[in-house]
This record gives structure tokens, C-alpha cells and sequence, in this order.
């Protein structure tokens, strides 16, 4: 059994839900995770209990109800798109976990994955259940290679217990999960991408559609879902869809994991009620803002537009709230930068993230973030022109909205933003004056 | 997920789909097929769509973002490439959006690009300055040091210079999905990205050059031509491939009467896209330094010495007088690649002049068998459909019987449609072989046959009741599948106990069958053939396959020691009338000598004068030194082969990419080709058989290509083909169907080259470029 990192006690604005168990060593294994009340939903599910077994559609009739919406990015309700999956065919049909949290600023799925494997497996079960399929798959970040064993010894107790494998616990149901890793790739934890990986090809996203509803993994009906979200089906379906729903807010059901990184004191994964305010994420929980003031706010993941302080301080985080602010909730990752931070050298960072990770398969991506790298990197140098500013804009701009996949998108919307809230900083880097934070700025490091 | 290639029939009630869809573009209304892509449809109405990623019948790819446009109510600008019309839909191709979308996309590909035009063979032939010239911006605004990498060499004829390369992947499609080879694939990622071969620093592969013909810019070069001149400053001059018998087009790219190139810059030949190893690099044998220059005459020392050409022709005409006053026998060998008017004024020298019918070429596919068996009884009502397929039937072909041969090889191009076949057009392929061909991995179902030959299971097939069958194991390959690269190939064949009784049960199923066949089959196995293809439902057609450029021409033109030109037979009164009078005299009655008798008539001192033209027998046929001797051997040609080392007077002739002239090609589709290249010293067989004839007294006329085709197309049986479709440079089928072909049966006559990819008799061994790519895939 590996040993877990101890997990600090929850703060009192938690609610765990995905994260009950977290930091219980219990959950470790196929017997402590029963005793901690798992495997009762695929229970209530299949009616291994001696209650009646749901009908498929009554399990996807439940999570609509949660308004459960995608933890990995872009918030889609979950219940509808397991709808999308057709009925009967002749076709297999897969539920994928996409475990390629890759996100910077993201750290949630990772504690899923270490601390609770058999909400996981469970969630996918169910969600196998509940479309008809009969295998699963859960896609590990290549990064995350340990965690691949904690997996591994997972799915092998689980298949011993009869949980997975034929006709589970007696139900008749029939399912098998296999855990796979990446070789770190950010471009497959783009659902086609991650498909055109785990059948072994080089992970470059499709063409859209078909979409994975009808033509997915091995070009059958396939269900997507991040970890968190497929973590979040076990609860659902126990305590039913309006509980989750009634923890958060009307169209964004349930809590959810957000990972507070950056320039504050109590960094850490939270899980907290949509709807929950920035300003006490930061300023209760987090412990407050690191070495100087709040300058601005990372809301969901490197890629959605930053905030600045005063935007952010007055942001309540939900999907529709953040939406309508201009950004995105994203994976939940909020980084947090102060002050004394120089806004174009963290242009600079994200942009050398998106130039590394971009996959290369269509141009504006490939040769855009290469571009905005290089350019950023003179700039930053004090070797920048005027004309620089707009042609980060107007670069970023041609990459936005011309891509075969949105992470083109991704790479765009923050240096988007930055130039745009941050433009008097670009300007102060002109004319050969060095960088007003070039003593102080050292939180942020430029590889 | 298996498919079948036959669709199920709609399901009763479903609604019928529509024939065409309606939509707009730039405010024209259009109409075009449901499903058709927007991009092709804009393109069919003349409306461009700049792109460099999408190519037609390759996979999608959506990757260089050069064909956006503006599809309203939908707010993102969409790929015409991927997007499918559909009824209603608005689409604007020219808005200030799209046009900025355009320059933009011109402006990324170029961050990175080298802008080394200047000494770029692709210069002046380069999609990337026509979109940059028409769609891009005057000035660059990208400032930062570009990404330098030094040109890898990855085949003798494959250099690759990834700075120029844009990453449009038309190289990784066409070698897989096309040539079914998948020798290149995509590496690293993101900026880093780049095109790899297979194997670390080198490709393996069939070294087709598809990948260097479909490359948009200059990152694909070729060993064989690069850095040699300027697109600009050649000629580009049609001609069709002078090696094997399929017939392609290759453009020559001429400077100074040199060939440079072969290439298919205009796609409009019988191969479309298609060129292999030979048609595009096998052109550098016209610039051997071994190409005979002047003719030569043996002399008194037994020396071959140059000498002039009236010389030469001299000497050759005042001894045949002599043979001739002394009723000596003449012997003919005539060429396969040379041009049907060649050889068919050759084989008039030879009946009416030298008045013999030694006459005779290097077979390699029994057609006289072909013609008797699909010739119908005499009387009886003409078939209403033609019997034999051309080369682009097979793309089309909803089923077809490959037996014997291996095309792969042999036959790139009927290789490339019947993948074609396979791949688009979802056709069923049937291989009978004794040898496990690379088309198997196309094919629906495979017998390979474990005892026993191609002619005896085809004779099987044709009467299942006699005799106990050949033993085969057949292998059921998976059917098209997966249509994204790169394609999972197809898993190991099982062999599946039956025999050929299953495959002729399957076969039965088919409807309209192509049956292609190699030399395995002759004699009576093609009549059998011919009577299994007549049981087999619908139409079926037939294709034989001969090994060099104008095999077929050299049967049809009556290269034969028993047939006139169209198959008639010289021992029938009424062909020799008619011959008789076109050419103003006699033509002998008694079939004459083959090849190899001619020989052995040689080795019996009963041979006078051989005259051979573009061939050399005595490879095949090894003659006695001594007794040769005794023959006057003239042999015209490009080199001095192992015939024309043992000859008495040697000429130098000009190659099939130096003259004018028509060929057919193993289908019967004539093409015709106008002079490329040419050579100081050397002159057209045409003119030098026109010289002789006259010398001896004979009036050929002007040796003029034109005058005799146009006697060809009045003489020969299936000859009257469309001369519009000649000057558009189109094959015309030639069908040269008598009522039957009364042969001398000698199967052992038909002997096959078996060449590779890479190898091609004489011209291959004279073509430097064959020669490297042969010695880099013989190395362990």
C-alpha cells in the first residue's frame, strides 16, 4: 500500500463531497472504501441492495437532475451529453476517464486519483451502466505514472471482489475498466486527441463531427468525462440529483474542486459550493495574497482570460457567474498573483507552456504560440518595439477561433487578456528600461 | 466492424435522398450531390478555395487553415475542406474576415520558412508563392531568429529540407493511403514537428516519388534533378513512360534536349496522379555516357568502329541484296518499346521487302489467346459490351480478379487503381496467386494456392468437376476499414480450409467483374479463363499483363512469325490480300520461325541476315559464337547490349522519349507522345527502317509518325480509334477482336521480365538513378 501524503482537515466553507474522503487511508483499499459507505450507489444502481436496479435512463435522469457540469474544462452538462449516446446498435460502447490533468494551475484529479481510485471506478461503472456499455477506460496523465499503480491495484481488487468483470456482484452487468497512461502530452487531455492516443496513434485531435457520442473511441459511441466529474456520479446517485443540485447553485449543480495556487498562503485543493466568492476563496481560505497586494487572478486553468484584482475580488465562482465576467471557471484552477509580479513575464510563462504543448498538427497554433514565445521573450528582454503590444494582440487574435481544436483557444484568450488589462506593464518594458520587477519577480520562474 | 461493399437496400418507408442539395455562395446559388464538401463544390463552379492541406481522395485534415470561410449562423469561420453542403446554407468566400483569415494563415506558414526561392527547385512550381503571391502580405512582420535544420538525404531519390516544409501531411497520405506503403509519418510535436521517414535517418519504400510530386513546396526534393535548372527553363513535353507496359504519362522536362525529369505536373495522363520510381527518375538512361553515338561496323580485325551512317546503311543493304540474290533467310526481331509505327513498318520490311516472316518480339503475355477466346463464333451478333477494360476501369470496378502477376511490382499503376478501387469505391479484390502479393492486403479474399499453378486452378475454376482441385489457403483480409491515417493494416490472413471452392462460390456472387492476369496464364488457361469469366454474372472485362511499354503495340502490330497486324493469320489468304495490296506486295504464306527458332536456326547456319530492332534475344536465347558467324547481324539500339556486341553493324537509335509516335499499353489504350529529348548521332528506328526500305527499293514514304499511323489506323484491326481522343491525350482503347486467332500455340515463348520496381532490362541497367535506388535496397 503506498503511503498517502497526509491531507489537511477541511476547511469550515467545505463541502466534501468528491473529497470525503480524502486523507482517510481507508479509502486505499476495496474494504475500507466499502466501509466508508462505497460502492453503495452502483449498488442502488444494479439493486444489489435487494431494492429494485435503476433503468439506464433513470441513472442519467438523476445526474441531469444534479445539473452536474464537466469538471475538466468546458463546463458541459453531464447528464445530457451520456443522453447523446445512442440507443442499442451494433456498436460497443466506452466510457472514457480522462485522467490527463494537465491543466497549469490544476491539481484536483490528482488527489482523486491518489486518495479515493474506487470513486472513480465506481463513477465509471455507473456511467457504463447508465449508456449501455460494457468497457472503460481511464487515461492517466503521463506525468502521473505512480499513479497508474494506485490504479492498477484498484481495478485488481475490484475485479477480485466482483466489482468489475462478468456479471458484477450477480447483477448481470458486465464491465471491465482498464487503466492506461500518457507519454505528457497537454494536447491529450483534448478528448479526440486522448482517443487517438489511447488506440495507440499519435494524439492529434480529430475532426469534429462526428462527435464521440456517435463516433468515439475505435469510431464507437463514447462518453467522456473528466475524473472529478465521473467522481461526483456515486454521490449523485445515492443521495440523489437534487441534493448535489441544492449544494450549489440552479444550472451548476454540486461543489466542486478548485486548486488555489499562486501567491497565497493556503495553497491546496477545496471543494466548495458553485457559487462560492473569490474574494473569500483567497482571502479566508488561501490565507490572503503572498508578498504584496492582489494584482490579478487566474479563475479556471492557464488558459481562461485573467481577471485583475478589483474584477476579481467581486466574482462569485460558478460557470455562469465567471462566464459572464468574461472568462471561464475552466478546471477550477485559480492562481493568484500579486503585485510585485511582472505581468509580461507571466504572459511570457503561459506562452512558453502552449508553445511545448502544442501538438503542431494545424498552423495558427503551431507556428502562433511559437511566435508569441519568441516575440515575448525579446520583449521581456527589453529588446520590445511599440508595435509589439498590438502584434501580441493581433497574433493571438489570428490563433483565436482558427483552430482545429480549442487549444488554440487556450493559447490565445490569456495573452489576450493580459495585453489587454495589463497594457500600461508592456509599455513600461519599452525603450530599453529594464523590467520594473526584474529583483522582485521571482515567483513566477522563466524556465 | 465489418462492412459490406454492397449497401443494404434504405429500409422500406425511409425517404428517398435528395439528388441535390441547394446552397449559396457569394450569392450564387449552387447545387451539388449530398455530401459533396464545400470545397470541391466551390471549386466545380469555378469559385477558389485556396488550401494546401486538402487534396482530393486523400484523408481530411483540416490542418493548414488556408481554406476558411464564412457559413452564416455559424459564428466561428469553418474549413471548406471538411465542411459538407447542406441544403439552405450560406456561405461568403470572400469578406474582409476570410481574406484576413487567409493572410494570417500565409503569415504563419511563412514564420518559419525559409524564403531560400532563390535556389529552391520548387521555385516557380510552388503552391506556397502562388497563395503567398495571391492571398499574402506584402511584408513580414515576423522578427525573430527562424529555426534552422540542415537537409536530411533519406533515399537516393528523397531529400528533405524541413524549414521549407509547411506540415500539410500530403506526403504521409499519399505514401499510406495511396501507395499503401507508410513509409512516412509525423514526429515530435508543436513547432518541433517534422516529417520522419521509417526507418531513423532513411526510407525504406518503393521510392515512387509520390511524396516529392504531392509536396506543395520545395521540402520534398529529388535527388535525381535537384539543383539541375529552373522549372522555367525546360520544355514540358508529354511522353509516356518508356519501361513498363501500363502506359502513365510522364511530362519530360527538357533543357537543351536533355531530359531533366520525369514528372506528372499535369495530372491529366491515363495515371492522374500516379507516377512510380521508373516514370519519374528512370528517364536519366538518354544521358548515359554509354549511349551508342554514331554507328559502327565490325571490320576486317573483327573491331566494332564508328562509322558514318550512309556507311553504315550501305554496308547493311548491299549485303542483305546479296543474302536476298542468294534466297538467303532474313530473320526480324522487332521491340517492345518501341513505337507501333516502328514496328509496324518493321514487320512490313520484313514481309514485303525482305519478303520473310521470321518476325517476332519478346512476349510476355499471351494476347492471341486473349482475342481467340473472347472472339465470338463467326456469324454471330457482335457482343453489345466491349470486353476488355482499360486502366481506369479498375478504379471503378466494383469487383475484380487478379490472377497470377504481381502488379505491385510488374504494374504500378493497375497497383495504384486497384487500390484506388479499394479504398474509394469500396471494390472487392479476388487474388488467385502462387505468391504472397502485396495486393493481398487489399484483397476481399486471397487463395494462395499451395500446390499446384495459377493455369491449373483457373482451369479448376472453369470446370470444377474434372480433376481434383489445386490446394489453396484462403485468407479473408479485413475489408476497407478505418479511413483516418495512419490505417491499422490488416491483421495476419488465417487460412480458412476450402480451397478454391469457396472462392469460386464468392467470385459467383460478383457482378461485373475486371479479371486482370499475368503471364502465368497462356494457351488453353486463358480460354478457360475466358469461359469462367463468361459464367460469371453481368459484364465482364479482361485485362492481360505484358511487361514493357509497347508490348501490346508489338502483338497488335503483328511482331509474329504467324500474325499480321490485328491478329490475322499470314497463313489466311484473304489477310495476306489484303496486306498485299496496302503495301503494293507479296507477303509470304508459311508461318515463320520465333525468337528461339530463329536461334537455333542460327546454331544450324540457317539463318542468313538477322536484323534486330530495340531487343536483345540473346539473353533470353543464347546463340553459338561460331556459328553466328555465318549470320550478317545488324542490331539497332541505345547501347551496346549483349546482342549488339555480337553484331556486324550496330545503329544507334533514339529512345521512345525521342521520337514522335504512338504506344498501347497492356490494356490497349493508345496514347500518343511527341519528341522530348534528344541525342546528337543516334536517329528514330522509323528512320532508319524508312532508309532501308527505300535503299532496297521500297517506298515507305516519309518516315513520318503521323502518315503511318494514319495507314495503321485504315490497316489494323481495333486501330480505328478516336484521334480526338489522342490529341486531348487520352488513351483510346484499341479492341482488336477478330472472329478467332488461329496461333501457333508456344507457351514457352511467353517469358516474362519479372521486374521489380527497380529493374527494367536494358534501360534499367543504363539508368543511374534505378541503379542507386537498387544498390540502397540490396545492402543488408
Amino acid at each position: 500500500m503506498a503511503e498517502r501524503p497526509a491531507y489537511p482537515a477541511a476547511h469550515p466553507a467545505e463541502v466534501r463531497v468528491v473529497s470525503q474522503r480524502f486523507g482517510d487511508p481507508r479509502a486505499a483499499t476495496l474494504a475500507g472504501y466499502l466501509d466508508t459507505g462505497g460502492y453503495q450507489a452502483l449498488g442502488k444502481a444494479l439493486g444489489l441492495n435487494g431494492g429494485e436496479a435503476m433503468a439506464p435512463e433513470a441513472i442519467i435522469e438523476e445526474v441531469k437532475k444534479s445539473s452536474l457540469r464537466g469538471r475538466g474544462g468546458a463546463g458541459f452538462p453531464t447528464g445530457l451529453k451520456w443522453s447523446f449516446i445512442p440507443k442499442g446498435g451494433d456498436k460497443p460502447k466506452y466510457v472514457l476517464c480522462n485522467a490527463d490533468e494537465s491543466e497549469p494551475g490544476t491539481c484536483k484529479d490528482r488527489l482523486i486519483l491518489e486518495h479515493d481510485p474506487f470513486a472513480i471506478i465506481e463513477g465509471i461503472t455507473i456511467a457504463g451502466r447508465a449508456i449501455g456499455a460494457q468497457r472503460g477506460f481511464i487515461y492517466i496523465r503521463g506525468e502521473y505514472r505512480y499513479v497508474l499503480d494506485i490504479m492498477q491495484r484498484a481495478l485488481a481488487e475490484a475485479y477480485a471482489a466482483g466489482y468489475l468483470g462478468a456479471n458484477i456482484r450477480g447483477s448481470g452487468f458486465s464491465f471491465d475498466i482498464l487503466a492506461h497512461t500518457g507519454a505528457g502530452a497537454y494536447e491529450c487531455g483534448e478528448e479526440s486527441a486522448l482517443m487517438e492516443s489511447l488506440e495507440g496513434k499519435r494524439g492529434i485531435p480529430r475532426l469534429k463531427p462526428p462527435f464521440p457520442a456517435l463516433s468515439g473511441l475505435y469510431g464507437c459511441p463514447t462518453v467522456i468525462n473528466n475524473v472529478e466529474t465521473l467522481a461526483s456520479v456515486p454521490p449523485i446517485i445515492l443521495r440523489g440529483g437534487d441534493w448535489f443540485l441544492n449544494i450549489g447553485l440552479p444550472k451548476n449543480g454540486g461543489p466542486r474542486l478548485f486548486s488555489l495556487s499562486g501567491q497565497v498562503r493556503n495553497r491546496g485543493v477545496y471543494e466548495l459550493p458553485l457559487g462560492f466568492p473569490l474574494r473569500r476563496l483567497i482571502e479566508e481560505i488561501g490565507g490572503g495574497v503572498l508578498g504584496g497586494g492582489l494584482k490579478a487572478v487566474v479563475p479556471g486553468g492557464s488558459s481562461t482570460p485573467i481577471f485583475t484584482a478589483e474584477e476579481a475580488l467581486g466574482l462569485n465562482l460558478d460557470y455562469d457567474s465567471v462566464g459572464k465576467a468574461g472568462s471561464f471557471l475552466g478546471s477550477g484552477g485559480v492562481v493568484v498573483i500579486n503585485d510585485r509580479t511582472c505581468m509580461v513575464r507571466f504572459a511570457l510563462r503561459v506562452m512558453q507552456f502552449y508553445r511545448h504543448e502544442s501538438c503542431g498538427w494545424c498552423v495558427p497554433c503551431r507556428e502562433g504560440t511559437n511566435w508569441l514565445q519568441l516575440a515575448l521573450t525579446r520583449f521581456h528582454r527589453g529588446d520590445g518595439r511599440p508595435e509589439d503590444v498590438d502584434l501580441f494582440t493581433d497574433v493571438a487574435q489570428n490563433i483565436l477561433g482558427r483552430t482545429l481544436c480549442p487549444l488554440g483557444d487556450a493559447a490565445a484568450m490569456p495573452i489576450l487578456s493580459i495585453v489587454r488589462k495589463f497594457r500600461s506593464e508592456f509599455e513600461d518594458h519599452l525603450h530599453g528600461r529594464p523590467c520594473p520587477f526584474a529583483a522582485e519577480s521571482s515567483a513566477v520562474p522563466v524556465a | 466492424m465489418p462492412e459490406t461493399p454492397s449497401k443494404p437496400a434504405p429500409a422500406a418507408g425511409a425517404p428517398p435522398a435528395p439528388a441535390e442539395v441547394h446552397f449559396t455562395v457569394n450569392g450564387h446559388t449552387l447545387a451539388a450531390a449530398p455530401g459533396t464538401l464545400l470545397i470541391e463544390a466551390c471549386r466545380a463552379a469555378n469559385i477558389e478555395i485556396p488550401s494546401f492541406c486538402y487534396y482530393p481522395k486523400l484523408s481530411l485534415q483540416a490542418a493548414c487553415r488556408m481554406c476558411l470561410v464564412e457559413v452564416e449562423k455559424i459564428p466561428k469561420l469553418q474549413t471548406a475542406c471538411t465542411t459538407v453542403v447542406a441544403e439552405g446554407m450560406v456561405v461568403h468566400t470572400e469578406t474582409p474576415t476570410v481574406q484576413a483569415a487567409r493572410k494570417s494563415a500565409i503569415e504563419f506558414i511563412l514564420t518559419n520558412h525559409p524564403l531560400d526561392c532563390p535556389v529552391c527547385d520548387a521555385g516557380g512550381e510552388c503552391e506556397l508563392q502562388d497563395m503567398t503571391f495571391r492571398y499574402g502580405a506584402a511584408v513580414s512582420r515576423f522578427d525573430e531568429p527562424k529555426r534552422h535544420r540542415d537537409e536530411q538525404q533519406w533515399s537516393p531519390v528523397v531529400y528533405y529540407d524541413r524549414p521549407r516544409c509547411i506540415l500539410c501531411y500530403r506526403c504521409v497520405r499519399v505514401c499510406g493511403e495511396g501507395m499503401d506503403v507508410w513509409a512516412l509519418g509525423v514526429g515530435n510535436r508543436g513547432i518541433l514537428s517534422t516529417i520522419l521517414p521509417n526507418h531513423q535517418d532513411h526510407l525504406e519504400c518503393e521510392e515512387c516519388g509520390m511524396c516529392i510530386d504531392i509536396c506543395p513546396v520545395g521540402a520534398l526534393t529529388s535527388g535525381a534533378y535537384r539543383y539541375q535548372t529552373r522549372p522555367w527553363e525546360m520544355q514540358h513535353v508529354g511522353a509516356i513512360c518508356a519501361f513498363c507496359g501500363d502506359g502513365c504519362k510522364t511530362t519530360l522536362g527538357v533543357r537543351n534536349g536533355v531530359i531533366l525529369r520525369g514528372d506528372n505536373r499535369d495530372k491529366n495522363g491515363i495515371n492522374g496522379d500516379f507516377l512510380c520510381v521508373k516514370g519519374r527518375y528512370g528517364t536519366d538512361f538518354t544521358r548515359h555516357p554509354e549511349r551508342l553515338k554514331s554507328p559502327l561496323v565490325r571490320d576486317a580485325s573483327g573491331e566494332l568502329r564508328p562509322v558514318s551512317w550512309a556507311y553504315a546503311l550501305e554496308t547493311i543493304t548491299d549485303r542483305w541484296r546479296g543474302i536476298q540474290a542468294a534466297h538467303g533467310q532474313f530473320g526480324v526481331i522487332g521491340s517492345t518499346r518501341c513505337t507501333n509505327e516502328e514496328s509496324y513498318q518493321l514487320q512490313k520490311l520484313a514481309r514485303r521487302v525482305l519478303g520473310t516472316n521470321h518476325v517476332d518480339h519478346h512476349r510476355s503475355a499471351d494476347f492471341p489467346a486473349l482475342f481467340d477466346a473472347l472472339a465470338q463464333p463467326a456469324g454471330a451478333a457482335a457482343r453489345p459490351l466491349p470486353q476488355l477494360a482499360d486502366s481506369g476501369a479498375l478504379k471503378t470496378a466494383k469487383a475484380v480478379l487478379l490472377v497470377g502477376g504481381d502488379p505491385t511490382q510488374e504494374h504500378p499503376l493497375l497497383a495504384w487503381n486497384l487500390r484506388w478501387a479499394h479504398r474509394l469505391a469500396g471494390a472487392s479484390l479476388y487474388v488467385l496467386n502462387r505468391r504472397d502479393i502485396r495486393l493481398r492486403r487489399q484483397a476481399r479474399r486471397m487463395a494462395l494456392l499451395t500446390h499446384g499453378t495459377e493455369a491449373d486452378a483457373v482451369r479448376y475454376l472453369a470446370a470444377p468437376q474434372r480433376g481434383d482441385p489445386p490446394q489453396a489457403e484462403l485468407t479473408a483480409v479485413s475489408p476497407p476499414g478505418d479511413k483516418r491515417w495512419p490505417q491499422t493494416p490488416p491483421s495476419t490472413p488465417q487460412p480458412i480450409p476450402g480451397g478454391l471452392e469457396e472462392f469460386r462460390a464468392e467470385l459467383a456472387q460478383e457482378r461485373d467483374v475486371i479479371i486482370v492476369f499475368g503471364p502465368e496464364l497462356t494457351g488453353d488457361a486463358v480460354q478457360a479463363l475466358v469461359r469462367f469469366g463468361a459464367s460469371l454474372p453481368g459484364h465482364t472485362r479482361y485485362i492481360a499483363m505484358a511487361d514493357n511499354a509497347n508490348s501490346r503495340g508489338a502483338a497488335d502490330m503483328g511482331l509474329y512469325p504467324d500474325l499480321l497486324p490485328g491478329y490475322l493469320p499470314v497463313s489466311d489468304g484473304a489477310a495476306r490480300a489484303h496486306f498485299a495490296a496496302a503495301w503494293g506486295g507479296d507477303i509470304p504464306a508459311a508461318p515463320g520461325w520465333n525468337q528461339r527458332q530463329m536461334v537455333e536456326a542460327v546454331d544450324r547456319r540457317e539463318l542468313d541476315a538477322l536484323y534486330v530492332v530495340g531487343a536483345n534475344p540473346f539473353r533470353l536465347d543464347p546463340v553459338n559464337a561460331a556459328t553466328l558467324k555465318s549470320c550478317f547481324l545488324v542490331v539497332q539500339d541505345l547501347f551496346l547490349t549483349e546482342t549488339a556486341q555480337a553484331a556486324d553493324v550496330v545503329l544507334p537509335a533514339l529512345s521512345l522519349y525521342e521520337k514522335s509516335g504512338t504506344v498501347t499499353n497492356t490494356c490497349g489504350e493508345v496514347q500518343s507522345q511527341r519528341r522530348g529529348g534528344s541525342f546528337e548521332g543516334a536517329k528514330t528506328d522509323l528512320e532508319i527502317i524508312h532508309a532501308l526500305a527505300r535503299m532496297l527499293g521500297a517506298d515507305f514514304g516519309r518516315p513520318d509518325a503521323d502518315r503511318v499511323f494514319s495507314e495503321i489506323r485504315a490497316q489494323v484491326k481495333g486501330y480505328a480509334v478516336s484521334l480526338v481522343q489522342l490529341m486531348a491525350g487520352r488513351g483510346a482503347l484499341a479492341v482488336p477482336l477478330n472472329s478467332a486467332v488461329p496461333h501457333q500455340a508456344a507457351p514457352q515463348m511467353i517469358r516474362p521480365n519479372h521486374d521489380s520496381l527497380f529493374t527494367a532490362g536494358t534501360l534499367g541497367r543504363y539508368s543511374a538513378t534505378l541503379n542507386a535506388v537498387m544498390e540502397k535496397h540490396s545492402r543488408p
